[in-house]
């Protein structure tokens, strides 16, 4: 990690490469859907542990109110992450915007061990510039700043890149503030009907948008690479249906609607097959693949036991899946090729499914299952051998961060959906709330590409 | 009111027909078939005194195709012993009604992953409509179905509901 001493120099021979990050964020992808409710974060466990930060309220250099509460933003995604513990506003002496303001020894008596202080300035009606720069208190001495352009409607993003770029310089790890999540949420209505959403939201639960509704179920929601796509199961019509998704323009296609089982979609690494799970007239579920473009289908195991939830190693020649085929469900691993073996992963509990790779491909995170106690663990790949990261009773559906430091998941509380989240060394666990209904089935999207 | 098993039979597969995807339980079927019946098999077992009589093997019988839940054990698909006698009847009545038509549900508890429980349902529809077939049904009389833990009968995490949510419903159509 460098840490760099004058930081407003190396903000501005910086400049460049970051006013063209600041203008990656693109307009709204779905515009035209309707808003959902949002999520909230708890963080559960691990608190004790957070490090002290103070994110100090952004200077405003414009006309009227501040365009937006950037520092606002910043404090509560370092704090949902479980790793900072940022400082309220009030509790601060002293709120300073530029460097010359910083006196470190108040802010060591407040016991805070690094600072974030910035700007936003609007550059005409709809560009802003925001500038920060990250302090060790302890040390008296810049760490890293930048400066990064944005629209009006980009602002909340801008925010999370920074929180990113903070993250990544204390912890060493790309921050994931920038990502989003997908979920179904369920809403139970008076009349005993059920309304099924797939819904999209930034990985803070905010700005939340539905991507399909039904009052059939909807499931097994997966990213394509490029995060432009969603493939989902619908039981629309009473049969269910693999379809995909593009998100900016809502154009959706049914690409498997086979007799019997049509389940578990998951795009290649590359983003042209998908690996689903089909039962066609024979009524037992294999894996296949499909080439999206050709429309070729692959069968790739004939087992007659249940052969289901494929995800695809990070290299795309293999896929893990949850297979009964030894008695209770166990993962393998099968490559792509055509006649390759199944191969066995898991043997620590009675129950192993839904395996989902780490990003770097060495973990598999699963559904464990042991006296009636359903929670999330991680097996490593090379040994085969489990930590238990959760303590729910029916936790399931993990899905990694795509900075590999996170899982998120679906449990209950007190009867309702909920979604929650562990660090992948078990320490820092997060509930994420929905305001109404239940939630289930969440999946983290890619980092976002320029 | 009592009806002739043979009415029942028959008014049930066109009532069945009508009424779409609920579970319609033949009983509703036999209320209707008091009225003019059309299928030329209603009157053969009417007493003298006019009301319609029905012997205890019928009764049975009746019984047992009101019966349109079948139930199973965590993680399996084997059909256990005391389904047998309502799967034999309902396979006996598809055989003797070929254009009867019969979707089958399959259903999982929510415990475990959800996709996984989508392969337990459609494997427990499979066992039904294999034993189903085994008394004369064909394979064209059937479509299945499976929501794994997605439609539960009743809400609730303990054992109660658990048991009954592990199920296959027999949906006629």
């Amino acid at each position: 990690m460098v840490r760099v001493a004058e930081s407003e120099a190396v903000a501005r021979s910086r400049r460049s490469r970051l006013s063209l990050l600041g203008l990656i964020v693109a307009a709204c992808a779905w515009c035209g859907t309707a808003a959902e409710a949002q999520l909230n974060i708890t963080i559960t466990e691990g608190q004790d542990a957070a490090v002290p930060i103070a994110v100090v309220p952004f200077g405003w250099q414009g006309t009227g109110a501040p365009a937006f509460d950037i520092a606002g933003v910043v404090s509560a995604d370092l704090g949902s992450s479980g790793r900072f513990a940022p400082m309220a506003t009030r509790d601060m002496v002293s709120r300073p915007t530029q460097a010359a303001q910083v006196n470190f020894q108040q802010w060591r008596t407040l016991e805070t061990d690094y600072l974030v202080i910035g700007t936003l300035t609007q550059d005409g009606p709809e560009n802003f510039t925001a500038t920060f720069q990250l302090f060790d208190v302890v040390r008296g001495e810049a760490l890293t700043g930048f400066r990064l352009q944005a629209g009006r409607a980009d602002l909340r993003r801008t925010a999370h890149r920074i929180s990113d770029m903070i993250f990544q310089e204390l912890t060493g790890i790309p921050g994931v503030f920038s990502t989003q999540i997908a979920y179904i949420s369920l809403e139970r209505r008076t009349d005993g009907s059920k309304q099924y959403r797939l819904i999209v939201s930034d990985a803070d639960g905010e700005n939340a948008q539905r991507v399909a509704e039904s009052t059939q179920p909807l499931l097994s929601p997966s990213w394509s690479p490029d995060a432009r796509r969603i493939a989902y199961v619908s039981f629309e019509g009473g049969v269910s249906g693999v379809y995909v998704q593009t998100l900016r323009t809502g154009t959706r296609e049914r690409v498997s609607a086979r007799a019997g089982v049509n389940s578990s979609p998951t795009f290649s690494p590359d983003g042209r097959m998908l690996a689903l799970v089909l039962s066609r007239d024979t009524g037992n579920l294999d894996i296949h693949t499909l080439d999206l473009s050709t429309q070729v289908l692959r069968q790739l195991t004939t087992d007659a036991a249940i052969d289901t939830e494929p995800t695809w190693s990070t290299d795309g020649r293999s896929i893990y899946f949850t297979s009964d085929r030894a008695g209770g469900p166990q993962v393998y691993r099968v490559g792509t090729e055509p006649g390759a073996r199944a191969q066995r992963v898991t043997y620590d509990r009675p129950y192993n499914a839904r395996p989902r790779i780490s990003p770097d491909g060495k973990q598999i995170a699963v559904v464990v299952g042991e006296n009636n106690r359903y929670q999330i663990g991680i097996v490593n790949v090379d040994n085969g051998d489990l930590q238990v990261l959760t303590n729910g009773r029916l936790d399931e559906s993990p899905s990694f961060a795509p900075n590999g430091a996170q899982i998120i998941y679906a449990t209950t509380q007190n009867g309702r959906g909920v979604l929650a989240s562990v660090s992948t060394d078990g320490r820092i666990k997060t509930q994420i709330a929905s305001v109404a209904g239940d939630v289930q089935e969440p999946v983290w999207g890619p980092f976002p590409r320029p | 009111m009592r009806h002739a098993f043979v009415i029942l039979l028959t008014a049930a597969t066109l009532t069945l027909t009508a009424c779409g995807r609920d579970n319609v339980v033949p009983e509703d079927a036999g209320a209707n078939s008091n009225g003019a019946n059309d299928a030329g098999l209603s009157t053969d077992r009417q007493g003298n005194d006019g009301v319609i009589t029905e012997s205890p093997l019928e009764a049975e019988q009746r019984r047992l195709m009101q019966q349109l839940v079948v139930y199973f054990d965590y993680d399996e698909a084997e059909i256990l012993p005391e389904f047998n006698a309502l799967l034999q009847a309902h396979g006996q009545f598809l055989a003797r009604n070929a254009n009867s038509q019969l979707r089958l549900e399959g259903h999982a508890d929510e415990r475990g992953s959800r996709e996984y429980n989508i392969g337990l349902g459609e494997r427990r529809a499979q066992a039904v409509r294999r034993v189903l077939m085994l008394q004369g049904a064909a394979g064209t009389q059937f479509t299945t179905v499976s929501y794994g833990e997605e439609r539960p009968a009743q809400t609730g995490s303990d054992d109660e509901a658990w048991r009954l949510n592990r199920r296959v419903e027999l949906v006629y159509r």
